[in-house]
């Protein structure tokens, strides 16, 4: 038994990957969840949002390279993150404007809504195309790794290795910073605290003399500020790709939903339990069972209780179990 | 699906977005003049022969209301008889087919709610009044979201007047009791510094000991010179408070008179008091 090696094995092919990866859907789940509070319907564009917001980003990125601006051993996308987050309110704005206001002043249900954020999510999807193309693009530069495996075995004579990618940390602190940023301003400041009001109570916060106008705007800001975060985040962890942030779509909705749509909190519980659940379950745990277990228990089979292929299955399982039990979420948010 | 007259809406409840009606927010009427000045014997809040409804229907036939400086007036009447929509029709969410409402001499019947709200107007609806998510205080601050000045005095007032208030006010008002939630949205309501104060049955489910504290304190602020318009189903113990009542029944006045007149009255106590 070497409970010394088990531990790095599992920090490193489970609760690293999955604490970046929640990471990521918490942000953007916590988009999702701020849409569906305030303007109630559930933006079926938010994926490709997030892809738009990344490809700005990455434009921007080449864009310094080969300015040679740069930020060290940190990532360049880091610089070109505001002006992505620009682009993308701009065209969040611009779409509430010429779509989504018509709906609302017609009080259209929220099911129309969501399937206008369908069309609006085709439309955000072909321009992103357009722009950077279908492939696989890697944006990340800078130092690639924060402890290198090969490194960790030498400074620490163990036979596992232990890799941090820059990328992981810089996720897991940014969503930090974001996420007490968005507290503050949600539950200290007037606007944010009107965003709040409008959300529990729209003909009261009307009648309080709260612009409705204004509380739309400032969320698709915010929203769409959380999105490019997200994506460039998830773009420098893994890769971008397009058609793979319009299939994040499910985890980042399954985030919301089980969190409690509606409620902040939720969304970062719901991002996390997903991750995990989404990791532990497609992770084979051989090599962990045979640190753990006395050799005559040792496992022949690779104990991986789903292939990687069915990871988008874990989301849909959690999302139906949590709806069948627990409609409103785990944490207190509005029924779907 | 019900047949409902806007096909982009199915089952999103009735919304009052004539809150922010737009296209009725010029300050002033044109006809009856820009001088703020009552005239001599014209009550404080006039709304005048309000006929209206929500839809094709009218529910109010040319019901009138007055209020005097600092005084309260009580509208009783049977369920459904549109007291609500009185309010509704005197805090503009209605769309008057006829009729007016003069607040403090000036014609406000082309304003918006959120306007009457500056121009002085508080409303705390008989339903969902406060934001149940959020807490006492910060259901306060939102009273007072219109007002650009330190309201801290304000709500020091407001916590002497319900000092339970002051205890819970970390807690979300959707924890608290009937009676306290009711306080809040008073508190709420009483944060713009309005100079009328319109509570659509502010006792609906408390108990008779709440009511009593409710009417009292209700009294004290009608005391401070804030008029006061109030829909009550506890119909003698309100009457008994009212400086004015008035008996609405299928949209239209149908009895007016002081608070002990209506008490007086025999027809009143036999279809309306219960004998
Ligand atoms: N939002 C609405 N849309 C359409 N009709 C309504 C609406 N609200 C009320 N009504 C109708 O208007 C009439 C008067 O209702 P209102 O709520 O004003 O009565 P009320 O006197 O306040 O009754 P209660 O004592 O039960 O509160 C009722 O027939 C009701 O069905
Ligand atoms: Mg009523």
């Amino acid at each position: 038994m070497d409970l010394l090696n088990a531990i790095v094995v599992l920090l490193n092919f489970v609760v690293i990957p999955a604490a970046s990866y929640g990471a990521q859907l918490a942000l953007g789940a916590l988009g999702v969840t701020l849409i569906y509070g305030i303007l109630r319907f559930s933006n079926f564009a938010h994926g490709d949002t997030m892809a738009f917001g990344t490809a700005i980003v990455i434009l921007v990125t080449w864009a310094m390279q080969a300015a040679g601006i740069g930020l060290g051993p940190l990532p360049t996308a880091l610089l070109a993150l505001p002006f992505g987050i620009a682009a993308t309110a701009a065209l969040v704005l611009a779409t509430d404007r010429v779509v989504y206001r018509f709906y609302r002043r017609q009080k259209a249900a929220p099911v129309i809504l969501v399937i206008v954020s369908m069309g609006v999510m085709f439309v955000m999807n072909g321009v992103t195309r357009f722009m950077i193309g279908v492939d696989e693009i890697r944006f990340e530069d800078g130092a690639r790794f924060l402890i290198n495996a090969t490194e960790f075995r030498k400074m620490t004579g163990l036979k596992e290795g232990l890799a941090f990618k820059t990328s992981q940390a810089l996720t897991i602190v940014t969503a930090v910073i974001v996420v007490a940023a968005l507290f503050w301003f949600l539950n200290r400041t007037r606007t944010g605290k009107s965003m709040r009001a409008y959300s529990d109570n729209e003909d009261l916060a009307l009648l309080s003399g709260i612009n409705p106008e204004r509380v739309v705007a400032v969320t698709w800001i915010i929203a769409a500020g959380l999105a490019v975060i997200a994506g460039t985040l998830y773009g420098l962890d893994k890769a971008f790709k397009p058609f793979n942030y319009f299939q994040l779509l499910l985890p980042v909705f399954a985030s919301a939903i089980v969190g409690g749509l509606g409620n902040p909190l939720g969304a970062i519980a719901g991002g996390f339990l997903i991750a995990f659940s989404e990791v532990g379950l497609t992770y084979a745990w051989k090599k962990v069972a045979t640190y753990v277990l006395p050799e005559s228990l040792a496992p022949d089979g690779l104990l991986q209780i789903l292939s990687t292929d069915y990871k988008f299955a874990v989301s849909f399982a959690l999302l139906v179990v949590v709806l069948l039990f627990k409609p409103t979420g785990l944490f207190k948010g509005k029924a779907v | 699906m019900s047949s409902t007259q806007n096909p982009w809406q199915e089952d999103r409840g009735n919304k009052d977005r004539s809150i922010t009606r737009p296209g009725g927010s010029e300050i002033i009427d044109p006809e009856t003049g820009h001088e703020a000045h009552p005239a001599p014997g014209t009550p404080f809040l006039l709304a005048e022969n309000m006929t209206g409804g929500y839809g094709a229907a009218d529910i109010l036939h040319g019901c009138t209301l007055k209020v005097e400086k600092g005084q309260i007036a009580v509208i009783v009447g049977p369920n459904g008889a549109g007291k609500s929509t009185a309010m509704k029709a005197v805090f503009g969410m209605l769309k008057l087919r006829q009729g007016r409402v003069v607040l403090d001499g000036k014609d406000i019947t082309h304003l918006s709610p959120q306007d009457r709200v500056a121009h002085g107007m508080g409303f705390v609806p008989q339903v969902n009044n406060v934001f149940p998510s959020m807490s006492v205080e910060e259901n306060l601050e939102m009273g007072a979201f219109l007002r650009r000045d330190d309201f801290r005095e304000t709500m020091e007032q407001v916590y002497d007047l319900f000092p339970v208030l002051k205890e819970k006010r970390r807690q979300p008002a959707g924890e608290l009791s009937g009676g306290q939630r009711q306080q809040v949205a008073v508190g709420r309501a009483l944060m713009t510094r309005p100079k009328l104060l319109m509570l659509d049955e502010p006792t609906a489910g408390v108990s008779p000991i709440v009511m009593d504290e409710l009417f009292d304190r209700i009294i004290e602020v009608a005391r401070t010179g804030i008029s006061i318009l109030m829909v009550e189903q506890n119909a003698r113990q309100a009457l008994e408070i009212a400086d004015m009542g008035y008996v609405l029944v299928q949209g239209a006045n149908r009895y007016t008179g002081t608070g002990q007149e209506l008490l007086a009255d025999p027809e009143v106590r036999r279809t309306f008091l219960g004998g």
